[in-house]
C-alpha cells in the first residue's frame, strides 16, 4: 500500500516539468528590502514537483528580482500563521522590513487552500492577505501569485514572477521554440524543427506566438497557439518574411516582406488577412515594434547610409529618426510605459544593449558584452531579457533596465537565443 | 488505516489531473483598521503548452542532372561571397552567375531559389534584410541576362545557415555569401 502511494507520488513529480533553464544571479542592487518569509504551517504536505516549498519559492523570487534580500527565519514553535498576532520587536531585531506569514491545508475535496499575509515590520501595521484554493500542481504558481502580491504591496509596481518567457534553443542541429516560467521552470515545447526559428513574439493577450520558421528553407511568418499544436501561416510570400510584432490591441501585426524587392514593413491580419504596405523606402526597413499606445511604430532603417532607428505614427506621417550616436543602432523595443527605448548599438566592434531615455534623450550602456541581441523588456518595465554570447556559448542576461541587477540564464548542452518575455497574466 | 490511505491515493490523484476546477476564493479577512480585505485568486491557471515536432520529417533528397554536379563544369559552382556589409557582386562571381543564367535560359521549366547569408554580427532580423539585398542582387544579374522573372525566387536565410561555425574573421569570410540552389537541393 505504502509503495502504490510512493509510485502515484512519483507519477506526480514526473508530470510536473524540471527547469531546463538554469538562473544565476550575477549582480544585485545596492538597497534591497529585507523580507523575512516564514515557512507557512503546513507548507510541507504540499511540496511542488521539485520538492521546493511555497515560502522558498516565493523567497526566491524576490530575491531574483534584484530588490528584496532575503532575512534568515529560524525554527519557530509554534509556527506562527496569518492568524497570528505578530510580534513586530522580533522581526524588527531580525532586521526584517517586512514580513510573510501564512498557512497551507488539506480540503476536503482534496484541494489545498494557503493563506498568507503580509506585514510592514517597521510600521507595525498589515498590509494585506489573500487565501487561495488550488491542486497540488499549481504550488509553484501560487508561489508566484503570493510574490507578485508581496512586490506590488512593497514597491508600488506590477511583480512578473507570474509570467512566462519564450526562446530559442539550438543543440546541434536541432531547433527549439520554447515557453518557459519566467523563474525557468516548466520549459515545454512549441516547435522542434530541423531548421532555424527566429523572432517569437507574444500576443497581447498571452495566447499566441508569431514566429518565423525556416522550415520550408525560407523566413516564413507564423502564429501559433500556446495550447493548441498546429501552426497558422501569417505571411508566406515570395522572397523572405520576418519581423513579426503584435499591435497592443493584438489585433494587426506588422512584419517585413521582400516580395517587392526590399525589406519593406506592411501590416497584416494574424489569419494573414487585409495586407497593407505601411512605408516606403528604396532602403532596408526592418524590425518594426508599436509604441505601448498603438500610435507610433519604431523601426530599423538604413534610408540614412547605416542602420538607424526611426518611427513614424501608425496613422501615416513621416518618419523621424530617434538615434544619432554611431554608425548601427538596431532592434528597437519600447519600454511598457513608453519613455525608453532599449536597443542594441555598436560599439567600437562590440554589440551592446542600450538604454534611451525618449524624453531627455540620455542614453546608458546596459552591458560590457560584445554580442548583444535581441532585447525584450518585461511587462513591468523593470528588467530588460536579452541575447549573448558568453565564452563561446548563447545565454540570456536579464539586466534591470538602471543596468545594476544582471541574471544569466543557460541551458545545458544548447544555444539559448531570441528571448521574447510574455505579458503580465490575468 | 486501510480507508486512510485509500483516501489519501484519493486525493494524490486528484491532485494530479491537470485541468482544475477552482471554487470562488476565501479571501483573508482583514484586521487591519479600515484595510480593505484584498481579491483571492481564483486558483492560478497554469495552461499547458502544446507543441509541434518537425524533426522526423526529412525531405528525400532527389538526384539532379549533370552538369550541375559535374565537378568539371563551371555549374557546379555555387557560392558568390560577398565583402563586409557589402552585397555588390564581385568580378570574379560574374562567370558563374552568367553560366547559370545560361543554364536557366535553356531549360525555362527549371527554377532556382538564391539564399542570400550573412556572418553572425549584428540584428538576426536585419541580417535578414542584408542576406535578401545578396540574393537580390544575385537575381537582378540573373534577369538581366535574359531568365523569367518567375523562374527565380530570392530569399535570405540571414546569420542562420552559416556555412562555417567558428567565430572567426575566416569563417565569417565563408558565411557571406548568395547559394544558387536547384530543385531537390535545398
Amino acid at each position: 500500500m505504502r509503495n502504490l502511494l510512493a509510485a502515484v507520488l512519483l507519477a506526480c513529480a514526473a508530470q510536473a516539468a524540471h527547469a531546463q533553464l538554469t538562473i544565476e544571479i550575477t549582480g544585485a542592487g545596492g538597497q534591497r528590502i529585507p523580507v523575512a518569509v516564514a515557512p507557512l504551517a503546513g507548507e510541507g504536505a504540499l511540496l511542488d514537483g521539485s520538492n521546493a516549498t511555497l515560502s522558498s519559492i516565493v523567497r526566491a523570487d524576490l530575491e531574483r528580482s534584484g530588490l528584496f534580500r532575503g532575512v534568515e527565519v529560524p525554527r519557530l514553535v509554534p509556527q506562527p500563521t496569518e492568524a497570528s498576532s505578530v510580534n513586530y520587536a522580533e522581526w524588527r531585531s531580525r532586521l526584517a522590513d517586512a514580513l510573510v506569514l501564512g498557512s497551507a491545508a488539506a480540503r476536503p475535496d482534496g484541494r489545498f487552500e494557503v493563506r498568507f499575509r503580509l506585514y510592514d515590520v517597521v510600521k507595525q501595521a498589515s498590509l494585506g492577505g489573500v487565501a487561495y484554493t488550488l491542486a497540488r500542481d499549481q504550488v509553484r504558481a501560487t508561489a508566484h501569485r503570493i510574490a507578485d502580491y508581496v512586490y506590488e504591496k512593497l514597491t508600488g509596481e506590477k511583480g512578473v514572477f507570474s509570467t512566462r518567457i519564450a526562446y530559442v534553443v539550438k543543440r546541434g542541429e536541432r531547433y527549439e521554440l520554447q515557453v518557459a516560467d519566467a523563474d525557468g521552470m516548466h520549459e515545454q515545447a512549441m516547435l522542434v524543427s530541423n531548421e532555424p526559428i527566429i523572432s517569437p513574439a507574444w500576443s497581447p493577450d498571452g495566447r499566441r506566438l508569431a514566429y518565423v520558421s525556416f522550415q520550408n528553407k525560407k523566413p516564413i511568418v507564423y502564429v501559433q497557439d500556446i495550447e493548441v499544436p498546429k501552426q497558422r501561416i501569417v505571411a508566406n510570400f515570395k522572397g523572405s518574411n520576418s519581423a513579426p510584432a503584435w499591435s497592443p490591441d493584438g489585433q494587426r501585426l506588422a512584419l517585413v516582406l521582400t516580395r517587392d524587392g526590399n525589406s519593406q514593413i506592411y501590416l497584416i491580419n494574424p489569419d494573414g488577412s487585409n495586407l497593407q504596405r505601411f512605408a516606403r523606402s528604396s532602403g532596408i526597413d526592418t524590425e518594426p515594434f508599436f509604441s505601448p499606445d498603438g500610435q507610433w511604430l519604431y523601426f530599423t532603417s538604413d534610408r540614412g547610409g547605416s542602420p538607424q532607428i526611426y518611427r513614424m505614427p501608425v496613422a501615416g506621417g513621416p518618419a523621424q529618426r530617434i538615434t544619432f550616436e554611431g554608425g548601427y543602432n538596431v532592434s528597437p523595443r519600447v519600454s511598457p510605459d513608453g519613455k525608453s527605448l532599449a536597443y542594441i548599438a555598436r560599439n567600437n566592434g562590440r554589440f551592446q544593449a542600450t538604454l534611451l531615455d525618449l524624453g531627455t534623450g540620455q542614453v546608458q550602456v546596459l552591458t560590457d558584452s560584445d554580442l548583444d541581441e535581441s532585447p525584450s523588456f518585461a511587462p513591468n518595465g523593470r528588467q530588460i531579457l536579452l541575447a549573448t554570447i558568453i565564452a563561446g556559448r548563447g545565454v540570456l542576461t536579464a539586466v534591470s533596465a538602471d543596468g545594476r541587477v544582471k541574471q544569466r540564464l543557460t541551458v545545458s548542452a544548447g544555444d539559448v537565443r531570441e528571448p521574447a518575455w510574455g505579458p503580465l497574466t490575468q | 488505516m486501510r480507508a486512510l490511505w485509500t483516501l489519501l491515493i484519493a486525493a494524490t490523484l486528484a491532485a494530479c489531473a491537470t485541468t482544475t476546477e477552482t471554487q470562488p476564493p476565501a479571501g483573508v479577512e482583514d484586521r487591519a483598521p479600515g484595510g480593505a480585505t484584498a481579491p483571492g485568486t481564483q486558483g492560478v491557471p497554469s495552461k499547458p503548452v502544446t507543441g509541434v515536432d518537425l524533426t522526423g520529417s526529412k525531405p528525400a533528397a532527389t538526384a539532379a542532372a549533370d552538369p550541375l554536379h559535374d565537378p568539371a563544369s563551371i555549374l557546379s559552382q555555387r557560392s558568390v561571397y560577398y565583402d563586409f556589409d557589402k552585397y555588390d557582386i564581385r568580378d570574379e562571381f560574374k562567370p558563374v552567375i552568367e553560366a547559370h543564367a545560361r543554364y536557366l535560359r535553356e531549360h525555362d521549366g527549371v527554377k532556382m531559389l538564391i539564399q542570400g547569408n550573412t556572418d553572425e554580427r549584428g540584428s538576426r532580423e536585419y541580417n535578414i534584410a542584408l542576406g535578401q539585398r545578396r540574393s537580390e542582387g544575385v537575381k537582378r544579374m540573373l534577369t538581366l541576362l535574359g531568365v523569367g522573372e518567375a523562374q527565380v525566387e530570392a530569399v535570405s536565410l540571414g546569420e542562420e545557415k552559416p556555412k562555417e561555425a567558428g567565430h572567426t574573421e575566416e569563417a565569417w569570410t565563408r558565411n557571406r555569401r548568395s547559394d544558387m540552389l536547384y530543385p531537390g537541393e535545398y
